[in-house]
């Protein structure tokens, strides 16, 4: 039988805020445990809950973006549930009235564009953190991250593939950054992706029964448990079995997933507004202002490069792939304005490669843009050729300098003199007389022969557009 | 919220529901209380049916019982560290982690 796959994702998305969504305690990563955990943020009797404006803020913003309706009256409701990291006994959340209503973005998958239905976005706190494997007969709390502020962002279900579901995750990701509401870290949590999925025989309208899939940290492990868990429901259902309807966890050692539920009965999470908030008025000018400041979003971004920087679709497109990314290109871009595509070359192609080789993200890269820059400007100057480049770029990669200094300490200067370097071809001419021959009686690509030879000679320091013309003007 | 008709047929609760309940908001209910208690809980609902005997056509439900709005604080960091002293007052405490029993395996739902 043929089955089709249904994807429904809820990403979490952790507000870049300064302070807490409901207290006024800090939100920074990475604090001594507790330390950033007030009253509000531990349940201690009598505390109110007063909403951080910047998050009302920056929901809007990614409101505006996928074409959502915002909702200019929203509500805030208790979900309750026990659990220790979540002191209050209750989640606040919003079910009914969400800030953020129905919208949409447009994916492409091999060359095919889909637009993916945005069902709502909401506010809410996050939980602290459980430690079970600290000590041996307790479980450690710790409530630093309790009360930062996430955007739960629920697609429709709408994706038919793994790769539809990676697409959609990778844009609302890049979405964040460029507005500047999350910094997208998913290493340490700030994006997580939940996927709900079901698969159901080609041509059936009804949707199968439905498994989520919770916490994933990476795309890649993303695409690897959404096609385990496609698999293992396609296996059940042609066994003549049953899905059932659970929470299933991804285990990216066993390469598997597996079912998480505790409980036979499912959670009720008796859901009531929450009397300690009012209900949220958002104005009219308020989105207006902040429909009229909102940064440039990367298809403005790849169309500007394409119009004023003279580069490619296909260049364009990568450059604008990762906010990053083409922040890293436009602070070197700054200091080299005239060499749009020889940068556009270097980030896409000997920086990508390193920072994926050493599975580096953009922002802690060894070589900061100004640098790269330099040594952009050393190659179109002339002062070194693009081959010399590349193994000045693995000495600043290993921190032995900038471009300038790394030329100066191993003399790698391009050899521009003509005199020496035709001191070189003669010598060679002399040892090579059959090559010689064969080039005369018009065999062109001997040319290549020489051009090897001299620069072996020079250590590859000779300038290669010199090289070739003073070879050409002796052999002929 | 959809506009909901309140006026269904009586809700009433039996034991297994309740013990769902009592489940639920973590409440151990005794077994010769269960009688007794589901009697009281179904009292109460029926004093809440009361409601269902007003007119609610044409009437907007109401997300909150205040006629008021949310004002919002602007986002700035304005607590001091004050682990020790909330610290002193929780039953255990390690290495600055507040502990609990180690009775729970399965985290649940954080979203």
């Amino acid at each position: 039988m043929k089955w089709e796959t249904i994807i429904g994702l809820e990403i979490h998305a952790q507000l870049n805020t300064k302070s807490k969504i409901f207290s006024a305690a800090g939100t920074e990563f990475g604090q001594a445990q507790n330390s950033q955990a007030c009253a509000v943020d531990l349940a201690l009797p009598g505390v109110l809950p007063v909403l951080n404006e910047a998050t009302v803020e920056k929901a809007i913003k990614f409101g505006l973006v996928i074409d959502a309706h915002i909702n200019q009256r929203n509500v805030f409701d208790r979900k309750n549930y026990f659990y220790p990291d979540l002191p209050k006994g209750y989640q606040i959340s919003q079910l009914d009235f969400p800030i953020i209503g129905r919208g949409k973005i447009e994916i492409t998958v091999a060359n095919t564009s889909k637009t993916i239905g945005i069902t709502r976005a909401h506010l809410e706190e996050d939980a602290g953190k459980s430690i079970h494997d600290l000590y041996d007969d307790d479980t450690a709390i710790d409530l630093n991250r309790a009360g930062t502020p996430l955007l739960e962002i629920v697609s429709d279900p709408d994706m038919r593939s793994a790769k539809e579901a990676i697409a959609y995750a990778k844009k609302i990701h890049t979405l964040v950054q460029y507005l500047d509401i999350s910094d997208g870290n998913m290493q340490q949590g700030s994006f997580r992706c939940d996927a709900n999925i079901s698969i159901r025989p080609i041509g059936q309208e009804k949707f199968g029964v439905r498994t989520e899939l919770k916490n994933i940290n990476s795309f890649k492990f993303l695409e690897r448990a959404i096609n385990l868990e496609i698999q293992r429901q396609q296996d059940i259902l042609e066994d003549g079995g049953a899905v059932v309807q659970e929470t299933r966890l991804f285990d990216a050692l066993k390469n598997e997933t597996r079912s998480m539920r505790s409980k036979e009965e499912a959670n009720d999470y008796r859901y009531f507004p929450d009397p300690d908030l009012l209900p949220v008025e958002i104005s009219a000018e308020l989105i207006a202002k902040i429909k009229q400041n909102l940064p440039e979003l990367p298809q403005q971004k790849k169309a500007r490069f394409i119009a004023e920087l003279g580069l490619s679709d296909y260049d364009a497109n990568i450059l604008t792939s990762q906010k990053g990314l083409a922040d890293y290109f436009e602070t070197m871009l700054k200091s080299n304005p005239d060499n749009a595509k020889l940068c556009a070359n270097w980030v896409m192609g000997e920086l990508s490669a390193a920072l994926n080789k050493y599975q580096i993200e953009i922002q802690n890269t060894p070589i900061s843009a100004q640098n790269l820059s330099l040594l952009v400007c050393r190659i179109s100057d002339g002062t070194i050729s693009g081959k010399i480049g590349k193994d000045i770029f693995q000495a600043m990669w290993a921190g032995e300098g900038s471009a300038d200094e790394i030329i100066a300490t191993k003399g790698l200067k391009q050899m521009s003199d003509s005199g020496q370097i035709e001191a070189i071809i003669d010598k060679i001419i002399a040892e090579h007389t059959q090559q010689v021959a064969q080039f005369k009686s018009g065999n062109e690509k001997i040319l290549g022969f020489f051009v090897g030879q001299a620069m072996k000679a020079t250590a590859g320091k000779a300038n290669p557009k010199l090289l070739n013309e003073l070879l050409r003007a002796k052999l002929s | 919220m959809q506009s909901h008709s309140y006026k269904q047929r009586r809700l009433v609760i039996d034991n297994t529901q309740l013990e769902q309940i009592a489940n639920l908001a973590k409440l151990n209910i005794a077994d010769d209380a269960l009688d007794a208690t589901t009697k009281d809980l179904n009292n109460i609902l029926a004093l809440a049916e009361k409601l269902s005997e007003i007119n609610t056509d044409n009437i907007k439900p109401m997300a909150h019982p205040l006629h008021m709005t949310q004002r919002l604080r602007e986002d700035k960091v304005g607590e001091q560290n004050q682990v020790q002293i909330f610290q002193s007052i929780a039953p255990k405490i390690r290495d600055q982690y507040y502990l609990v029993p180690t009775v729970i395996s399965n985290p649940s739902d954080s979203g």
